[in-house]
């Protein structure tokens, strides 16, 4: 690889926005709430699965102080989904503004808007509603078997693209895809290993909940400020439920409290920008944790079959599995996240012969969502433990195993082609690959070699050492697009306006880096101003791992169309041809000597002296890959032996994200999927009742880690070149969140001897998996 | 409002009089009077966003009735740093891509101010002890751990 050098790419500038955070400035929604916003509060179903036989709102109507109570007897009755995705949408239309039937504990019955928080509390008091109590659905078990009950039973409930869509047997997706004949593979292999797993139900828990703040202009127009990570997708649905045409609804993406991809949900904008219509009055909606636990988004719990075969040499021929998804009460990014699960996963390993099926069941429980990792966090537990287990069973080095089979650049998967996003997927072949050197310098950093085996290790308490690889993609090729306008001021700076949507990641950072590398100035140069329906193009938003790839490529075609104008410009004043310029530090020069002129006397002449014109520029891209990032995790853990407590001592994470525009900005990335992959590794989880009611719906009783709880971690970015990306970058933001669940699985049997198949690793689970052994 | 009563406590270096409702909290008071640098997370304590600082100490502010503040010295993010005057620990937290959706820091570095100016030579262990009342989702702590350690060490006199 040709060494690259970069002014601006590729290193840490000051993230844009860091010093107006750490001052507090005004920035998220909550902080714009004017002080005649009405206050909006919902009333939940106490009840899993229940119809609503009648509701009463007159008490509550009538109450000084409420300005609006909305339930489905006064909203449209218009099937959609929630999930904040490109058109169609290839998740399930089974979801109203509000329903006659409620379909988990925390489900929508009514909504109050009032004068205050304590009268709208007032008021859903005086709702009065009567239920018809149905038996609940509670497992994947439950929802699969023969009579269970149907919980979409309503007409409307369809897929809106040609996809398998049952809700009659509970099945809210369902996709696979075969290559070569895994059952002949198998049934001849000399190897085989058959394993099911089960990864459980979590919270994203951005420290800022769900908020949204609506309000009608004075030119009558919906205007609604929210933290979202789609806001185009946030305007389109919002029109779509409210029935009134996109143009009259305009969204603004303030600074967010964290996403995670529980913001790429359209959850509360509809219920807001309904009050704000009908009241003519702003409306303000912040969710409480506990309903950020319960009534918002969650990651789908998924139980996985796994079979692998080899041959008598130790090589991989066949790789299969099996995912059933548990998709709750609504089937929001049911398919996408089970697609995920498979396309994100199975290419990383070489097999002639490759299985897989996914299933999503409606359930009724918390309803799954998007969340970083998307499917591969759920898939990766299952295969790495596999593979981990399988190099064992092989007698092979379960690192040299998973040398000797992963993808390497120039290779192709038949997964690629063969498992899309709701449709086939795209072919591709692998460009940048530094996985074997994230393997090696992972497995030094944590000491690898000095790995023993469990048996013959002693004492009370027991450290053990485990591995696994990733992958992921950056975007979804031939369906995301993003775009960029970037136009000149007289000082010489630039407007970056995108629909780009920085969800704390540093995005807006990140792009204004390419941008100045693109026309040749300094970041600091660059104004961002990003996702507003108005004043942005668009940009499907920040999931799927996509906005520094494919919007980066926009910007960048941006800023080479403006530098472009700007030689132009520069070879008027300067009396020479564009060829004869060249860029450096926010001046143009001669290439001869001759002379040099500063951005700012390009605008200058540009906009007052002669021939003006707005030097500017828009572009929009399409990705037509989806390069993976890779990554090599290692940790070691302690076990005592006599409790089992777990304790991670060190964890080593090593990533390939090709060039990585902002290096620290990237080991946040990192860091920050890493920690919260641990904590849900070992104590996140949702506790329910025999009712399916959460009942540990506070940061008391639902453990996130704190500064206190964290493992010496070691990160470490191998740089490669993605030929495809803005100045050689792929995606970081999500992979992180893959490694701790089969990493700290394979540690834990290499430090006590006992393999964990179900997350999370409590004590209780280790101490019991060992005393069985 | 009924029930309304009026307190008076230091706000930022400034006496100020307040008219509150019955039960109000600490954050709820500061919010609605424009100081909105104090976040809110979770409303119970469990989060540390609403970090503020009570003469000295730091407190969370959604589980402080405001009445208690009363005679008292409050101490909220816009009295701490502003443009062309951000404290050490604002600075280190930017210069280390600490902050990420900025939503905890903040409260994080109410935390963190009353932490190192009650012991400027606070431990490792002091401090993560300290700041485990103060969540955040985005970073897995590694960078703001790394700018705390390096305003203590700023702090510290050169040895001879
Ligand atoms: S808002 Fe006060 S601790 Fe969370
Ligand atoms: S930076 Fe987002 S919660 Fe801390």
């Amino acid at each position: 690889m040709a060494k690259r050098t970069f002014k601006v790419v590729n290193q840490s500038v000051t993230k844009l926005d860091a010093i107006p955070l750490a001052l507090g400035k005004p920035l998220f929604v909550a902080d714009f709430k004017p002080a005649d916003a009405l206050y909006a509060k919902f009333l939940w179903s106490p009840h899993a699965h229940a119809i609503i036989k009648s509701i009463d709102i007159s008490a509550a109507e009538k109450m000084p102080g409420v300005h609006c109570v909305l339930y489905h007897g006064n909203v449209p009755r218009i099937a959609h989904t929630t999930a904040g995705q490109g058109y169609p949408e290839p998740s399930p239309y089974d979801t109203f503004m509000f329903d006659r039937k409620v379909r988990y504990v925390g489900d929508r019955v009514a909504a109050v808007a009032a004068e205050t928080l304590e009268i709208a509390e007032a008021a859903l008091k005086a709702i009065r509603v009567e239920y018809e109590i149905l038996k609940p659905v509670l497992s994947i078990e439950e929802a699969l078997q023969e009579g269970s009950p149907v919980i979409h039973d309503e007409p409307e409930a369809r897929a809106i693209i040609p996809v398998p869509y049952e809700p009659q047997k509970n099945i809210a997706a369902k996709v696979g895809m075969d290559v070569g004949n895994v059952e002949q593979a198998i049934a001849g292999a000399a190897y085989k290993l058959d394993n099911s797993y089960y990864i459980h139900l979590a919270q994203h828990c951005p420290i800022e909940p769900h908020v949204a703040l609506a309000h009608v202009d004075a030119e009558g127009r919906l205007v609604i400020r929210t933290s979202t990570q789609v806001p185009f997708h946030a305007r389109r649905i919002t029109a779509q439920v409210l029935d009134i045409p996109v143009r009259m609804v305009r969204v603004i993406k303030p600074r967010i409290g964290g996403g995670f991809g529980v913001k790429q949900e359209v959850l509360i904008e509809d219920v807001v920008g309904m009050m704000a219509w009908r009241t003519r009055r702003p409306v303000f909606l912040m969710y409480t944790r506990e309903e950020e636990f319960v009534s918002s988004r969650t990651r789908h719990p998924e139980r996985i079959r796994v079979r692998l075969g080899a041959d008598p040499e130790g090589t991989l021929t066949a790789l299969s599995m099996d995912c059933i998804s548990n998709t709750g009460a609504y089937g929001a990014h049911a398919l996408t996240v089970v697609c995920n699960s498979g396309s994100k996963v199975l290419p990383l390993y070489r097999s002639a012969n490759v299985h897989f099926t996914g299933t999503a069941v409606y359930t009724n429980l918390p309803v799954g969502g998007a969340y970083r990792g998307y499917g591969a966090t759920q898939a990766a537990f299952a295969v790495e433990s596999a593979v981990d287990e399988f190099a064992e069973t092989i007698g092979i080095d379960p690192l040299v195993f998973r040398m000797n089979h992963h993808i390497r650049s120039g290779e192709t998967s038949p997964v690629f082609a063969a498992l899309g996003e709701g449709k086939a997927g795209v072919q591709q072949s692998i460009g940048s690959c530094g996985l074997d050197k994230c393997i090696k310098l992972g497995a030094k950093a944590i000491g690898w070699k000095k790995r023993g085996d469990w048996r013959k290790k002693k004492g009370r308490y027991r450290r053990g050492i485990g591995m696994c690889c990733l992958m992921q993609g950056s975007s979804i090729p031939e369906i995301d697009m993003g775009a960029a306008s970037l136009k000149m001021n007289e000082d010489g700076s630039f407007n970056l306006l995108m629909g780009a949507t920085d969800l704390g990641t540093g995005s807006d950072t990140v792009l204004a880096q390419i941008a100045a590398e693109a026309i040749g100035t300094t970041s600091d140069k660059i104004l961002v101003y990003s996702s507003d329906t108005d004043m942005t193009p668009f940009d499907v938003g920040a999931y799927a791992s996509s906005t520094t790839y494919l919007t980066g490529n926009a910007v960048l075609d941006a800023g080479l169309k403006v530098k472009k104008q700007i030689l132009s410009v520069a070879a008027e004043l300067l009396e020479k041809k564009p060829s004869e310029l060249e860029v450096r530090d926010a001046q143009v020069f001669a290439k001869d000597g001759s002379g040099s002129v500063t951005f700012q006397d390009v605008a200058l002449h540009s906009l007052y002296a002669a021939n003006q014109f707005q030097i500017a520029a828009i572009s929009s891209n399409i990705s037509h890959k989806s390069p993976p990032p890779f990554a090599a995790h290692f940790a070691e853990v302690e076990i005592d032996t006599e409790t089992g407590l777990i304790r991670v001592v060190k964890y080593v994470a090593a990533t390939d994200c090709g060039t990585a525009i902002h290096p620290k900005l990237a080991e946040g990335q990192v860091e920050g999927a890493v920690m919260n992959g641990i904590c849900y590794a070992l104590t996140e989880q949702y506790l329910f009742n025999e009712k399916g009611r959460m009942t540990n719906d506070s940061f008391l009783n639902y453990k996130i880690y704190s500064m206190r709880d964290k493992p010496e971690m070691v990160t470490i970015l191998v740089p490669t070149y993605e030929k495809t990306g803005p100045f050689g970058a792929k995606s970081v933001s999500e992979i992180g969140i893959n490694g701790p669940c089969p990493v700290i699985a394979n540690a834990i049997y290499n430090a006590v001897g006992v393999r964990l198949r179900e997350t999370p690793f409590t004590p209780e689970k280790i101490w019991r998996a060992m005393q069985q052994h | 409002m009924s029930g309304t009563k009026t307190i008076s406590f230091t706000l930022n270096g400034a006496k100020k009089e307040f008219a509150i409702a019955p039960g109000e909290l600490l954050v709820k008071l500061l919010r609605r009077s424009g100081l909105t640098g104090t976040k809110e997370g979770c409303d119970e304590g469990t989060c540390g966003a609403c970090t503020v600082i009570v003469d000295g100490r730091a407190v969370m502010s959604c589980i402080m009735p405001a009445f208690l503040v009363e005679g008292r010295r409050v101490e909220t993010i816009e009295g701490v740093g502003d443009f062309g005057k951000v404290h050490p620990i604002q600075q280190a937290l930017a210069d280390a891509g600490a902050v990420q959706c900025g939503y905890c820091i903040p409260g994080l570095i109410m935390s963190a101010k009353a932490l190192l100016e009650e012991k400027p030579d606070a431990s490792d262990e002091d401090i993560r002890t300290h700041m485990d009342g103060n969540l955040c989702r985005c970073t897995g702590y590694e960078k703001i751990w790394t700018a705390l350690r390096n305003v203590r060490d700023a702090n510290q006199p050169k040895q001879a």
